[in-house]
């Protein structure tokens, strides 16, 4: 048994502690909204946070997350209120198929909460964010709107603190 | 009911109406449904390229007591794939020929996807294996047979101002300059992320299918024709659908054909869901084709005669390869002012896997060759690029390369106005740039190309499919919008719900785009071409308008089916190639300007300005997107992307040497986004999917040149590529 907490809640689970941890969130726990589009660790569609550092869940054995801490998309939304990168997501055309949208909004999210590009001028933080997000792959948008989102959202949170 | 007129729907950015869903993990794709009492399906595949099915053996070691296994034998219907023709097999049968690697001969079901794996690799196809065709030159030779007597699917020709070929070469002959080259491109993958998903189960006799598709109804037919059942025997629902491109046009009808068969065997659901590596192997890709252009033009550097002969490797199976190739010689004169024109095209039969619909259809790969011409010829003239295409360009007034004499919004002026306005000065040729690692020496260059799109099914096209669309009024105030058109990411279902609630006069919140299923919306056409918006987003506007009259006049809940008419002054004349090819087209430029890395010799894009003339922008941050996708996917075609065949199998199978743009890799995109109404689109839109992939390659290749001082006629411009042209750069 595997014990570990997701979106703030303590989770067990039965499993080979070499299952993946993207099998396990959606298979056993149901959580579907992180996504597998390589299984690789090329793509980023299934990307989570665990103890807050954005992983590729592809690539995770569920026993290294024993007494540690994951964050899935699901757990970004504080009840109906979305988290200021979902938001931005939506009103900026941050998203179009949707596929790789969760694991974005799930990176994006550590860039803003950690205030990765707090008082960095737009330019460079736009090549910063660039950076950041290189291991999640978008074939929609040509990435253009989802910076502007997560500008937007930094922006917003650094505003409201 | 509100019933006030809200001018505001139609050209505002309302947020996609399934942003929510997406942005939270909510949006269910196929293989996010409950998978309680569902098999997984997996597909035993051919490993070699061309030759003869003899058997399909069993390893009799494997337990194979929790597995159904299907092959040819359970097809009870016609083992066609249906599309344009039935020469595509669902399963090889034994004594078939196998025409590709990674083609599917038989399919095993089990209760999790390992024992599936473990039981699709105990089945042992037993091929007898012929030397493949691999080239198109190989194909033309037609020494092996794929296809009929030469091996050439479909073919073309097109004539303009000319009766015969010593006539164009007279034309040609008495030119003051002749610009000629051969242009290659390679095959691209579509790379949506969500890989091709379907799962099928039979309930009352029926058989339900759901999946990820752009078009419900061509599985509808192709499953009809294989089940060998009525129309109300077989439903196709689509499931949100994570990127299609094209890819999911018609390859989602092979995965249908074998959920179904596996789902009747079993007797219960069944699911498939390639991995990324199958998908990439086995699935469609854009066509890689040869074009041959010659540009003959006179003192004032004016085409007097344009000769493009067109070569495409269509793979294993005729597919969607008339209908590309169709729309590539359509393209192939570019929007050029030209009184002479012979256009050529033979798409060609080889042993690759079928290659298939990705935007654009077409016509990048002959855009690519054009846009490549019209730049050799300003840098013979010492013309500056952008002046010289806007001096040659077509205009309302001007025929096109098939004689349609053009009307109505033709934004010419104002996508290469809009260029010239933020050009800015050309980057300095040498230079050097700051990276983390330290300072490299780069040589910087410029290129511009400028195109058209014609928006719509080819000719006669949406005539035949007769497209309908219902609005129907419902209790409570809200409406409904049933239409077979699929939102794959570009936003449909957010346009007919601002299409519907400005004519309605009504809160967008009030209407719903009720889910393709074919038992429950009319046949709207396929998703494709261009044509959503600008056709079926008109059925939409004039069903909703008809709901609203019939509304004012007392009726309490109307229903209306409006089908596609064409606009006035349509002429197409299949035999000959000549007419109206399009109702209206999409017109472009783009700038990019580029640095060569001295060290990696790796290309990278600095800038890159996209002006695209679509009519109407009725939602202007989808546009955006739509126009920035396509930009990026262009980019990525000229650059990096690649598929590479060995032996007749695809080499590069993975994420990982299959290589798509990040973050990282792209440049920041600068969207203008042109509106020269079109008369009889939905609020003056036209289509805007597609144009954004057929230039930007050319412009980059463009700016290559522009940088190295040498020409850069095939894509993509790998690091190697650059390496090689080493000796022929121009001295600084």
């Amino acid at each position: 048994m595997i014990s570990f907490e997701v979106n703030g809640e303590r989770r067990e689970v039965h499993a080979s502690p070499w299952k993946r941890l993207l099998d396990v969130l959606r298979e056993e726990l149901r959580l579907t909204g992180t996504k597998e589009g390589c299984g690789e660790g090329e793509c980023g569609a299934c990307t989570v946070l665990l103890d807050a550092e954005p992983v590729n869940s592809c690539l995770v054995a569920v026993g290294q997350c024993a007494d540690r801490a994951v964050t899935t998309v699901e757990g970004l939304a504080t009840g109906d209120v979305l988290h200021a990168v979902q938001r931005a997501l939506v009103t900026c055309g941050g998203a179009q198929c949707g596929i790789c949208t969760p694991g974005i909004a799930v990176c994006a999210s550590h860039v803003v909460d950690r205030g990765l590009i707090t008082g960095v001028p737009d330019v460079e933080a736009r090549l910063v964010v660039r950076e950041l997000l290189a291991g999640n792959i978008c074939r929609c948008t040509g990435y253009q709107l989802i910076v502007d989102a997560v500008i937007t959202a930094a922006r917003e949170t650094e505003a409201a603190r | 009911m509100v019933n006030q007129p809200r001018a505001n729907a139609v050209g505002t950015s309302l947020p996609r109406v399934d942003g929510v869903a997406k942005v939270t993990g909510r949006a269910a794709y196929l293989d996010d449904y409950d998978l309680t009492g569902v098999l997984i399906g997996q597909t035993v595949r051919s490993t070699v390229a061309y030759g003869v099915l003899e058997a399909i053996e069993r390893d009799p070691a494997f337990d194979w007591s929790d597995i159904v296994v299907v092959t040819a034998a359970d097809i009870t219907g016609k083992n066609v794939v249906l599309l344009i023709e039935d020469d595509q097999p669902a399963l090889v049968p034994i004594g078939g020929r196998v025409m590709h690697v990674d083609e599917a001969i038989a399919l095993v079901a089990a209760p999790t996807r390992a024992r599936a794996i473990a039981a699709a690799a105990a089945v042992k196809p037993k091929i007898r294996a012929l030397p493949p065709v691999l080239t198109m030159a190989a194909a033309l030779a037609a020494d092996t047979k794929l296809y009929g007597e030469t091996n050439v699917y479909k073919e073309f020709l097109i004539r303009k101002g000319h009766a015969t070929d010593a006539e164009l070469e007279a034309a040609i002959a008495s030119a003051d300059e002749l610009i000629e080259g051969t242009y290659d491109t390679s095959a691209q993958e579509q790379m949506y992320i969500e890989p091709q998903a379907m799962q099928a189960e039979w309930r009352d006799g029926r058989c339900h299918i759901v999946g990820s598709m752009q078009c419900p109804f061509y599985v509808h037919k192709a499953m009809k024709a294989l089940l060998a059942c009525g129309p109300d025997d077989v439903i196709i629902a689509q499931s949100v659908t994570g990127g299609g491109f094209g890819g999911k046009e018609e390859y989602p009808s092979m995965l249908a054909a074998h959920v179904a068969l596996l789902a009747r065997r079993a007797g219960k659901p069944v699911r498939i869901v390639y991995d990324r590596e199958e998908d990439i192997a086995a699935t469609t890709k854009r066509h890689p084709a040869r074009v041959h252009h010659r540009l003959a033009v006179n003192a004032k550097g004016e085409p007097v005669a344009i000769d493009v002969d067109v070569l495409m490797d269509g793979g294993a199976y005729l597919t969607l390869s008339p209908v590309v190739l169709s729309r590539g010689v359509l393209h192939a004169a570019g929007p050029y002012r030209c009184p002479v024109t012979r256009i050529r095209g033979r798409v060609v039969a080889t042993n690759h896997p079928p290659h298939g619909a990705f935007r654009g259809f077409g016509a990048p790969q002959t855009t690519f060759a054009y846009e490549r011409q019209i730049q050799k010829l300003a840098r013979s003239r010492f013309e500056d690029p952008l002046a010289l295409r806007s001096r040659l360009a077509l205009r309302s007034g001007d025929t096109t390369a098939t004689n349609q004499l053009l009307g109505a919004s033709v934004g010419t002026d104002e996508v290469i106005g809009a260029i010239e306005r933020v050009a800015g000065p050309r980057p300095a040729r040498s230079g050097t740039r700051e990276t983390p690692s330290g300072t490299i020496g780069v040589r910087r260059g410029r290129g511009v190309a400028f195109y058209f799109h014609g928006a719509g099914f080819t000719g006669s096209g949406e005539q035949r499919l007769a497209g309908r669309c219902t609005v129907a009024a419902m209790p409570g105030g809200q409406f409904e919008v049933r239409s077979s058109s699929t939102d794959i990411g570009q936003g449909a279902i957010t346009i007919f719900v601002q299409l519907a609630a400005q004519a309605l006069g009504v809160d967008p919140s009030l209407i719903t785009v009720v889910d393709p299923q074919t038992d429950k919306v009319p046949d709207s056409g396929p998703t494709v071409a261009s044509r959503t918006a600008m056709v079926v987003g008109g059925l939409v506007e004039r069903a909703a308008r008809e709901v609203r009259e019939r509304m004012a006049a007392g009726e309490p809940l109307p229903v209306v089916t409006k089908q596609y008419e064409p606009p006035p002054g349509i002429e197409w004349d299949d035999a000959t190639y000549t007419g109206s090819a399009y109702p209206v087209y999409g017109w472009a430029a783009c700038l990019v300007d580029i640095s060569v890395d001295l060290d990696s010799l790796e290309v990278q894009v600095d800038r890159c300005v996209h002006a695209v003339d679509v009519g109407k922008a009725i939602n202007p941050v989808i546009v955006k997107g739509q126009i920035e996708g396509g930009t990026l996917q262009a980019l990525g075609w000229a650059l990096l992307e690649n598929i590479v065949y060995k032996d007749g199998r695809v080499a590069n199978a993975s994420m990982t040497n299959c290589i798509v743009p990040t973050f990282a890799d792209a440049p920041e995109i600068e969207t203008v986004i042109v509106e020269v109404p079109y008369p009889f689109g939905p609020s003056g839109a036209k289509g805007v999917g597609e144009i954004p992939m057929d230039g930007p390659a050319a412009a980059v290749a463009n700016a290559v040149e522009d940088a190295l001082g040498c020409a850069f006629d095939s894509i993509p411009i790998l690091p190697e590529v650059v390496a090689a042209s080493r000796p022929k750069w121009s001295k600084l």
